[in-house]
């Protein structure tokens, strides 16, 4: 009896342990969510309460966000920012990874892996505003780099084909590094043994990263796709937010950025509601199928 | 981990990686070099700027110094560094240890489990979640920076991996001299998960210092803005417009570029500062707590 009264007071410590995080995640994430599902299927008006009566309009936001060109544009501009950077996500840090581990200075390891993580912890507001002033057609360091040798000025943000390169090589640059950490450590986990040996066998350095270390790191590597894939609609709000301009916004307003102008700029809360419904649901399906893929797979669980 | 491969001849192939490696990091970096360089150059060479400062000023600076409404933004960024990291720690340590426990120990720790990740995939957007902190009083108050994003269930499920790996012995010997949970968190848990502490408050951290978005669409008063939101509607969206009521024209040697190089080099340099000192943990911290 003692016993079953201290396992129930065991018990009751995590409940309590739980709860207030609970509450405030039903707060500030399952309310919105369960009104943001109400809200794109009415017509909102804010006069009449966040959680007042408002008119019902069935499909209606979704059937008009679906006709508006606008909406297909950013839908297929963040698929283009979005597969490019995942493919490059994963492959840029494999090789740095890669190439890293064979550098045999340890200090010099050292600077390069701390320096090229640096950049995922500055904000894109403020990479934004200095790439702005980088790349600048008049008076930005690029430009009068190129200047200099002969060639015309590039605008990098101001034109269409070169906006999406420009998101994709700067967001690379600045998460690359970070990207990188999850692979050296993959690489650190290889059995020496398998090293030593090729060693003695007189294997050259290509040979050993070809059938030694590549193949070690396969798993990750299939892994990490699968899970960035889910994340294929989010092409980087912060930074298209704080680099696009109205010279290029056809070429690079991505969801996100369409979402937050026609709820916060042109007051369309139903509509932006619905698009981003139409985001969460595709991003949970893609999101839920990747995990299930890699618990499945390669028994990878998130807790 | 062992050292591997000693060659001793001249290593041709190591060379170029080197270059190649260090070529790349000058890249990387490149932005923030250029930021100083342009901070720290007088407003007529500023554009010519690359890699080094020309007509070396440091007026720009001294003109920030003065700027009332850069220091009031980064004083609240300060506040907000202090209050939201520790709401973040405090709102993670306990649910992270609850749902560290077996579903034996703690029935229902698997629902409970799904209910905070399903929170990180699937959301009902950013309109509805501006109106329910409008409808919690939380507009245009410091504290809508800081309760909405209370729970950060990233590092929740960061630090609950980490707990798992905690040898269970040291609990069951505990609980055997009559310790409750309260105490088995704070006196054997706590102190051997220091690394992922320290992981979970480097990036609430950074995350609060960085946060912007919240800041511009939750403060009505540019008086209220965080330093980021503050940088963002002066440097980004301002010479965007192309509207500035400052003249610049009455000054020698500085120009918004440069003053705003220094405004965004100073953000920058709380970031410099720290990091190397959080880095040992944090990729410790974030390897041990992600492999399982």
């Amino acid at each position: 009896m003692k016993l079953l009264l201290k396992q129930i007071g065991r018990q009751w410590i995590f409940h309590l342990f739980i709860w207030p995080p609970l509450i405030m995640l039903i707060i500030f994430h399952y309310i919105p969510l369960i009104q943001g599902i109400r809200m794109s299927f009415q017509d909102f008006k804010p006069a009449k309460g966040f959680f007042g009566e408002q008119e019902w309009v069935g499909l209606e936001n979704y059937r008009y966000l679906f006709s508006l060109p606008s909406f297909s544009e950013a839908l297929i501009n963040t698929l283009i920012i979005s597969i490019i950077k995942i493919v490059l996500m994963i492959v840029v840090p494999v090789l740095i990874a890669v190439l890293l581990d064979e550098v045999s200075s340890k200090r010099l390891k050292k600077v390069i892996q701390t320096s090229i993580t640096l950049p995922h912890f500055i904000s894109w507001v403020l990479l934004a505003g200095i790439y702005i002033n980088i790349l600048s057609p008049s008076e930005g360091g690029i430009n009068v780099l190129l200047n200099r040798l002969g060639l015309e000025s590039i605008y990098f943000l101001g034109e269409g084909q070169f906006f999406k390169a420009t998101i994709i090589i700067t967001d690379v640059l600045k998460e690359f590094g970070f990207a990188t950490i999850v692979y050296l450590a993959t690489i650190a986990n290889i059995d020496q043994a398998q090293y030593e040996a090729a060693e003695v066998d007189g294997a050259t350095r290509f040979q050993r990263i070809r059938y030694i270390t590549i193949p070690n790191m396969q798993m990750i590597i299939i892994l990490m796709t699968v899970l960035s894939l889910g994340h294929v609609l989010n092409a980087g709000f912060d930074q298209v937010y704080n680099m696009i301009n109205s010279a290029v916004t056809r070429e690079g307003e991505i969801l996100d950025t369409l979402i937050y102008k026609m709820g916060f700029t042109q007051f369309e809360y139903s509509l932006s509601t619905a698009a981003n419904m139409f985001k969460s649901i595709v991003s949970l399906l893609l999101i839920g199928t990747a995990y299930l893929y890699a618990y499945k797979k390669h028994n990878y669980v998130v807790f | 981990m062992k050292r591997r491969r000693r060659h001793k001849k001249f290593d041709f192939s190591l060379l170029l990686i080197n270059v190649f490696l260090l070529l790349l990091t000058l890249i990387t970096i490149f932005p923030l070099i250029n930021i100083l360089a342009v901070s720290l150059s007088s407003s007529t060479m500023a554009s010519q700027v690359i890699f080094l400062p020309k007509g070396f000023t440091l007026q720009s600076y001294a003109y920030i110094i003065s700027n009332k409404a850069f220091w009031r933004a980064a004083g609240i960024s300060i506040l907000r560094i202090i209050a939201g990291p520790s709401v973040n720690l405090l709102f993670a340590i306990f649910p992270a240890y609850a749902l560290s426990k077996s579903s034996r120990q703690f029935r229902g720790r698997t629902i409970y489990a799904w209910i905070f990740f399903l929170s990180t995939i699937f959301g009902g957007g950013v309109v509805p979640w501006f109106m329910m902190i409008r409808a919690a009083g939380l507009y245009n108050n410091f504290w809508g920076l800081i309760i909405p994003g209370a729970v950060a269930v990233g590092n929740i499920i960061l630090l609950l991996n980490f707990f798992r790996q905690v040898p269970k012995e040291l609990e069951e010997a505990a609980i055997m001299d009559g310790a409750n949970h309260f105490r088995i968190l704070l006196q054997i848990y706590l102190p051997v998960s220091k690394a992922a502490i320290a992981t979970i408050l480097l990036f609430s951290i950074v995350g609060h210092w960085n946060g912007w978005f919240d800041g511009m669409v939750l403060m009505k008063d540019p008086e209220k803005y965080p330093l980021q939101t503050y940088l963002q509607a002066v440097v980004v969206k301002q010479p965007q417009m192309s509207q500035s009521n400052v003249d610049w024209s009455v000054y020698d040697n500085i120009s918004q570029k440069t003053t705003n190089a220094a405004q965004i080099f100073i953000s920058i340099l709380p970031m410099l500062i720290f990091y190397p000192f959080m880095q040992k943990y944090f990729v410790k911290g974030l390897v041990i707590g992600s492999v399982k």
